[in-house]
Formats: C-alpha cells, sequence, structure tokens
C-alpha cells in the first residue's frame, strides 16, 4: 500500500463535557491512536499575581486561596510560609499541628474527589456516585473546624484562625476510623475491579525517566516509581518530626509502570497515609497559642514594616506548589509575587502520555494528573500595552539572554551576596522553619 | 413559587468561565448522593444543544467570553442562565484583573444569581429552581 498522509487533527475544548475546565487540546489522530498532542492554555487565567501586587499581604492571602477552590488550604499555606520566612515570624507549634491537620484533611478530599473523576470519565457512574457521597464525611469535618465547605480562610501569617476544640476531637476520630474501615472497599472498587482494570492498566503510561526529565511531581510523578514528595524531601512544618514517606505503587507490592492504574494506587494510599498523619498530629499537637499575632491590625502594621524575600513550599494534594514573595519595608503590599502550582509542573506529562493512546482514552488519561487548570493558567506576556504570543524562538532567545546574564553576573560578584538575574541576593532557602 | 418547576426534568449545561472549581465541585457535589438533585430529574448534559439552563461559574475571563456568547446562542430558548458564585455575579476578588470581563451579566442575560464564595449545594439547587420559577412566570406557564 502507498504510503498515505492520514492524520487528521480533533480539537478538544476549551468547553468539552470530558473536560471540567477550559483547557484545548489538539490531537493529532491516526484512525484510533493519538500520534500528538498541543495543549493550549490560559483560558482561566486571571491575573491573581497581579492583583495580589496591588492589595495588602492579608487580602492577597485570601486572593490566594482563590486561585483554586480545591487547593484552598495550600496556596494558602505556601503563602504564608513565604511571608513568615521573608519577614522572620515564629509560628506557635501548636498551630504547625494544625496546619498539617487541615492539609491533610484537604488532601482528603482531593483525592476523593479525583477518584470520583477517574470512574466518571471511565463511564463508571456509580463508583462516582459511591466516592462522592463518602467524601461529604470530610467535607464534614472541614465545615465543623473551619465554617466552610469549601475556601476554609484558616491559615494567616504567624498561624491559624482556628483552633480544633476539645468537643470536635471526637468528631474528627469518628471520620478517620469511618475512612479506615472504608479504605479497603474503596481499593476493591477501584484496583481489584476488573473493568477498571482494564481501562486503566498499560493506559498513558509516564516512565520514570519522562517524569524525572519533565519534572513532574506529586502523584504523578510517585505513580512512575519517583520518591518524590515535598513533605519527605524539604520537611517544613512538622512534617520532618511526622516522618512522611513518599508513597510509590512499590507500598501496594506493585512494581511501578506509571499508568492510570498507579496513579490510583498512590491517591488512594495517600489517603491512608492523610489519616494516619492526621491521627498523630491530634495526639501529639501541644497546648499553646495557635497564632503568634492575634489582633489583625498588629499583623498588618508588623508586615508592613517587613523587608525579605521568601520562598514557601507545600505538597498540595496534585504535587509541589511553591510561593515567592518579596516584601519592601513601608509598602502595604507584596514587591513581587510569583506562584508556582502543581499542575504548571504536570503539564508536560500529558504529552508522553497521550502518545499512541486510543482517543477513547483521552478523557481519563486528561484526567489522571488530576490537572487544575486554573491553578496554573497565570502565563500572560503583555508588551507594550498589547497582548503578545510568545514563540519559540523568542523563548530561547529569552533563554540565552538569562544564562548570559547570570553568567556575567556571576563574574562580578563576590562571595556571600551574589547578585543573580533579577537583581536580587540569592537567599539559602534551607529546609525546615 | 411552588413545586410546578419540578413538572418536568431539567436539562443543565455547565460552563466554567476561568472559575476556581470551587463552585464547579458544589455543582457536582449537587448531583452526588448526598445532594442527589438527579431525584428531581435534573441533570448534567454534555452539550448545551440540550440543556433547558446554562450554570455559569466564574468571573468570564477575555477568551472566553466570546464562547459564553457563542454557548448562550446554542442553548434552545426558552432558557434561563443561573450565575454560581460570587465572581461571576459581580466579579468579586478579581474585580480589579486586566483578564477578566465580567460579571457574566455583562456578557450574556442573567436570569438568577447563586452569591457565594463558593455557594453550598443548596443553594445551587435553589437558585436553578428560582430561575425556572421566573422562565415559568414570563412564559406565561409555557415553557
Amino acid at each position: 500500500m502507498a504510503e498515505t498522509q492520514n492524520v487528521y487533527e480533533i480539537p478538544i475544548g476549551p468547553i468539552h463535557p470530558a473536560l471540567k475546565e477550559p483547557i484545548r487540546f489538539t490531537f493529532q489522530v491516526e484512525g484510533e491512536r493519538i500520534r500528538g498532542v498541543d495543549i493550549r492554555t490560559g483560558f482561566a487565567h486571571r491575573g491573581i499575581e497581579f492583583m495580589g501586587m496591588k492589595r495588602n499581604l492579608i487580602q492577597t492571602l485570601y486572593l490566594s486561596e482563590r486561585i483554586c477552590g480545591i487547593c484552598s488550604i495550600s496556596h494558602p499555606i505556601a503563602i504564608t510560609l513565604a511571608v513568615e520566612r521573608a519577614a522572620g515570624i515564629e509560628v506557635p507549634p501548636r498551630a504547625q499541628y494544625l496546619r498539617v491537620i487541615y492539609s491533610e484533611l484537604e488532601r482528603i478530599h482531593s483525592h476523593l474527589l479525583w477518584a470520583g473523576v477517574a470512574a466518571h470519565e471511565l463511564g463508571f457512574d456509580t463508583l462516582l456516585h459511591l466516592t462522592w457521597k463518602v467524601r461529604e464525611q470530610v467535607l464534614d469535618i472541614l465545615e465543623e473546624l473551619s465554617g466552610n465547605r469549601i475556601d476554609y480562610a484558616l491559615p494567616i501569617y504567624g498561624g491559624v484562625r482556628r483552633d480544633v476544640a476539645p468537643e470536635q476531637i471526637p468528631k474528627v476520630e469518628a471520620m478517620v476510623r469511618y475512612y479506615r474501615g472504608l479504605l479497603d472497599e474503596l481499593l476493591d472498587a477501584f484496583l481489584r475491579d476488573p473493568s477498571v482494570e482494564a481501562r486503566t492498566r498499560n493506559v498513558g503510561v509516564l516512565t520514570a525517566e519522562e517524569a524525572d526529565s519533565l519534572c513532574a511531581v506529586g502523584p504523578t510523578a510517585r505513580a512512575s516509581g519517583l520518591s518524590k514528595d515535598v513533605r519527605q524531601d524539604r520537611p517544613y512544618l512538622v512534617y520532618g518530626e511526622l516522618g512522611v514517606k513518599a508513597i510509590t505503587p512499590r507500598d501496594y507490592g506493585l512494581e511501578p509502570r506509571g499508568d492510570v492504574y498507579d496513579k490510583a494506587v498512590v491517591r488512594l494510599l495517600e489517603v491512608a497515609q492523610s489519616l494516619d498523619l492526621i491521627e498523630t498530629c491530634l495526639y501529639e499537637m501541644p497546648e499553646g497559642e495557635i497564632t503568634s499575632f492575634p489582633k489583625i491590625p498588629a499583623l498588618l502594621a508588623f508586615l508592613k514594616k517587613a523587608e525579605g524575600e521568601g520562598l514557601g513550599w507545600h505538597e498540595a494534594p496534585r504535587g509541589e506548589v511553591i510561593h515567592y514573595i518579596r516584601l519592601e519595608a513601608g509598602v502595604e503590599e507584596p514587591i513581587a509575587w510569583k506562584v508556582k502550582a502543581p499542575t504548571y509542573s504536570n503539564l508536560m506529562s500529558w504529552v508522553p502520555m497521550f502518545r499512541d493512546q486510543e482517543v477513547a482514552d483521552i478523557p481519563i488519561i486528561a484526567a489522571s494528573i488530576d490537572p487544575c487548570i486554573c491553578c496554573m493558567d497565570r502565563v500572560h506576556v503583555v508588551r507594550d500595552g498589547s497582548p503578545g504570543t510568545v514563540l519559540k524562538e523568542d523563548l530561547l532567545r529569552l533563554s540565552r539572554a538569562k544564562t548570559e546574564r547570570i553568567v556575567s553576573g556571576a563574574r562580578l560578584s563576590v562571595p556571600g551576596s551574589r547578585p543573580t538575574a533579577h537583581g536580587l541576593r540569592t537567599t539559602d532557602y534551607g529546609g525546615g522553619l | 413559587m411552588g413545586l410546578s418547576s419540578f413538572k418536568r426534568a431539567l436539562w443543565v449545561f455547565h460552563i466554567a468561565t476561568g472559575s476556581c472549581n470551587g463552585c464547579d465541585i458544589e455543582i457536582v457535589a449537587a448531583l452526588t448522593p448526598r445532594y442527589d438533585v438527579e431525584r428531581f430529574g435534573i441533570k448534567l448534559v454534555g452539550t448545551p444543544r440540550h440543556a433547558d439552563v446554562l450554570l455559569v461559574t466564574g468571573p468570564v475571563t477575555r477568551p472566553m467570553a466570546e464562547r459564553l456568547k457563542r454557548v448562550y446562542e446554542q442553548t434552545p430558548d426558552p432558557k434561563a442562565v443561573v450565575v454560581v458564585g460570587g465572581c461571576g455575579s459581580t466579579s468579586g476578588v478579581f474585580y480589579d484583573s486586566y483578564n477578566v470581563v465580567g460579571p457574566v451579566d455583562k456578557i450574556v442575560p442573567v436570569t438568577a444569581y447563586v452569591p457565594g464564595c463558593p455557594p453550598r449545594p443548596e443553594a445551587i439547587i435553589h437558585g436553578v429552581v428560582t430561575a425556572v420559577a421566573k422562565l415559568e412566570e414570563l412564559t406565561g406557564g409555557k415553557r
């Protein structure tokens, strides 16, 4: 048969029932096989960093919560850690334990949410309804502790805003017991079901080498067998004392393959891990203050005088989230605020995952990295007042120019104060608090 | 407003115009067993061409405005538009962004607003029912 060009393009999105959020894929398909994919993002870009740099730090904290409704504890934790490093604020031990409890509760709700969405993408709606039904228990606890089902407004610079009252502890314990009893059923439904296995085994494979070279983070990287977890690699809050270990499919007795099945394994085992962490924190949490600044005006006045830069990192349910902040004395708003959300790192892993897969597997592969488009859409170039598109050549040119700047800057530097490309002094962001 | 709104099944299309996922997951929560709107015949459909109600979340970013208009035009009449969330109703915390052209009622006519950041599932259900009751009023009971 003569060689013919049989590659067609299928655009999917930005509005499509298989996608929950606006993003556009352009697939090159040959028959039922995907040969390539192009991803167009930016539909959910709201310019949050830009707005944050025009507001005072407390307003920015609540804005950071609105980066993503699912990670509405992760982003505030990362920004509070960044500001606390920049301004030199101490966090009382009890507040650190409380932050761990809140973020692990969020992880449980987010992973169960993912499991339901994944089941839905497979056409297994019964399982969607089952997981979302059991997910309501953790939302009840979050509502009990924070007053809201989503967007909890819990962390604040210097601590947390709400304590866990003694009468609430039995409710949290009951939730932990409930999920422990349920876990085996969930593992059964997801991992020992032949139809789920048939749809997820060897589908959307991301090898360990690809995950490593594409800098995948979170469960996406761990499912490929990488032992990569910010809570383990660069401990913060009290995660160091709690001894968190990155979960890979090996913990379930499987050699990691990096497919969708492995991603489900990692996320479900992490629910169990989070339950253990919550229980440990409840027992080990010391008595004491929950914030070093009980009065908001005092906090604002202190932050206005603060000067410096800081980096805050946190293992969000989807992976590593980083906030960078720079403060200047006498200015209420941050001088610089940069957010790196986990989906931003995971985006490129879609390319090898989609390669040579079937069109019917698009929804589950797209969902398998647990994409959070609203977290990620924050790149927009405005030059001379008009929005422009950055081409590959432009990026290459920018990248070369940056290397040049760094090299020439390094030549001028004296040890201890090395100017970098952005003109700031480099700071040692050592682990721990 | 009576239960007459529930005489027929309501099909709902959900469009996210740059929302933070908070409202979106509460919409799914409304569909799943705790709130279970499917018992009233309310269900999410895959295309605006099958929908009676448009659920719009998000503050409407610049690239999504044109698409929101198109989805609105693709929805057959009579239709109701329900804005879910504070940012879609008033721009909320995103009021001074360069890439937000909303709120939603600047782009398409809105029947009902559900404020909250995010609103609870009960509020979303109430919003949909209110919109349909209003629609029945406007069309003289015919739908």
